[in-house]
């Protein structure tokens, strides 16, 4: 429907694979965050009258998901002194064959879905598909909880890309509780990794599948 | 008379050409490093000096150790017959002789390895290792080019075939192409060809025990390949062949030289990577050629 949006939308497919391939976590939080942006930006795009909340949410989402959340996350890295990772449990050649694959299936099946006729054009559906499958595998794959806080951001990244679809329909307050919620639940997410820092010494997750007295 | 005349001409042109690009290589790294360098034409007094000397040779090679980088070399020199130049058109052309010009390149890369493990050095067989190695993720990659330039065009001649599309696609072709280049050429980020480091070196391993004429022939033939890639790189990029003789020669000219330029720019600015993360970087020129394949196969289906 838009060449710009498509566009966009290949961009964010392409900084999900750039995700999985990193094993530096300032890079993927970049990764992340330039995702929220070109994300954010999305909507103003979408419309073609703009609406003064459209705008006020797009902003929101630009300043929470490229600014607020990346800091946050810096500030955790930085508190538990880590910057890679180093040992993830699925490698990153497979991880981001993995995600190619997902994406190209996405690509593929995306037409058999039952979409209207205004949405059937654009990569709306398959990029989301893709960016959803994408947090899935950093949350699977990877073991310290800095990555996989960035999984769960990319995956709502993917959501956010589905709730586009409905943008319409969907009341902004929705959106924009979303946003608070998210950027809430990083606060939090920043403070249960310096916690784990300091009881386990490490960020490794696997450590906390063990219970002790 | 004249076609014979012209194909000679063209054939001479390449060889002549292609060890200028080493030496601009060099000559650019060594201004980002505020050196002055050797010559930009070192490479012709190199190959001039190796081709006056003797051949020393391994009682344990047989003669094959001599007879394989002239093979290697034969097969590039057939390739480059294969490469259309812009408006010109290639030496020889017919269907499906891109495949050929992959099978031209594998045989060289067979050949080199070959002769590399007739001295039955253990060194040289892990050299051949990794060069092989590496060279099969490269392989995909390059192949996925060639298939996303297939379903643009709907053909299988490489003259056809290199008409740049805009857009996406000629982004993810040219950074994946790039990236195949510098692996196949063992360019920084692969390997370093200035280090003689057992842990470091890939294509120089494999060329240590040879020396004097067969040493010149593969170092010759190492530049040709480079200047192939280049060109190719250009041209699948870049819409050469819409326009006129003059106007083409001279953009080809410069696309080769800027593709030079970058190669010697990554060399100085970029350190070589760790073994392991090398898969990492063929995957994503892999994955580059995959995309840009599935760009065309959507857009031609739109």
């Amino acid at each position: 429907m838009n060449p710009n949006l498509n566009l966009l939308i290949g961009l964010a497919m392409g900084l999900n694979l750039l995700s999985l391939g990193s094993s530096r976590l300032p890079a993927l939080i970049r990764t992340m965050s330039v995702q929220g942006v070109i994300l954010g930006v999305m909507p103003m795009l979408m419309e073609h009258e703009l609406d003064w909340r459209v705008v006020l949410v797009a902003l929101a989402t630009i300043a929470g998901k490229g600014l607020v959340i990346p800091s946050l996350l810096r500030r955790a890295m930085r508190t538990a002194q880590i910057d890679r990772e180093l040992d993830p449990l699925i490698g990153f050649v497979p991880s981001l064959l993995l995600g190619a694959g997902g994406a190209i299936a996405a690509l593929a099946l995306a037409h058999l879905l039952p979409l209207l006729p205004e949405h059937a054009d654009t990569l709306l559906v398959p990029g989301a598909l893709a960016t959803v499958l994408t947090g899935f595998i950093l949350l699977i794959g990877r073991t310290k909880a800095i990555s996989q806080v960035c999984g769960y951001l990319i995956l709502e990244n993917g959501i956010y890309l589905f709730g586009l679809l409905l943008i319409k329909a969907m009341p902004l307050l929705v959106e924009a509780g979303v946003l608070l919620d998210l950027t809430v639940g990083v606060f939090i997410i920043g403070i249960i990794v310096d916690r784990i820092q300091r009881a386990f010494d490490s960020l490794d997750t696997r450590k906390l599948t063990a219970l002790r007295e | 008379m004249i076609p014979i005349l012209e194909f000679l001409l063209r054939l001479a042109c390449w060889l002549v050409v292609a060890p200028l690009l080493p030496g601009i290589i060099n000559r650019v790294k060594s201004m980002v490093a505020g050196r002055r360098g050797p010559p930009v034409l070192q490479l012709y007094y190199d190959l001039a000096r190796l081709w006056r000397k003797d051949v020393v040779m391994s009682n344990l090679a047989s003669p094959m150790f001599v007879i394989l980088p002239a093979v290697a070399w034969v097969a590039l020199a057939g390739a480059t017959l294969l490469v259309p130049l812009g408006p010109a058109g290639a030496s020889l052309s017919f269907r499906g002789d891109v495949l050929l010009f992959i099978y031209l390149l594998a045989l060289a890369r067979f050949c080199t390895a070959w002769a590399a493990m007739e001295t039955g050095s253990a060194f040289e067989g892990m050299g051949s290792a990794r060069e092989v190695s590496y060279a099969v993720l490269a392989e995909a990659a390059m192949i996925a080019a060639v298939l996303s330039l297939c379903v643009q065009t709907g053909s299988m001649l490489l003259v056809t075939m290199l008409v740049p599309t805009v857009g996406a696609s000629a982004v993810l072709l040219a950074a994946g192409l790039f990236i195949v280049l510098l692996a196949e050429n063992c360019r920084v980020p692969f390997d370093d060809p200035n280090t003689h480091l057992e842990l470091t070196m890939i294509h120089e391993v494999m060329v240590l025990d040879h020396s004097g004429p067969p040493l010149a022939v593969i170092l010759h033939g190492a530049s040709v390949k480079l200047l192939l890639f280049a060109v190719v790189l250009t041209q699948a990029v870049v819409p050469v062949g819409n326009f006129g003789s003059l106007v083409a020669c001279v953009l080809l000219v410069a696309c080769v030289l800027m593709v030079t330029v970058g190669i010697g720019l990554v060399e100085s600015l970029l350190a070589r990577f760790a073994f392991r993360r090398v898969p990492l970087l063929l995957t994503v020129a892999f994955l580059l050629c995959l995309f840009a394949l599935l760009v065309a196969w959507k857009g031609g289906e739109a």
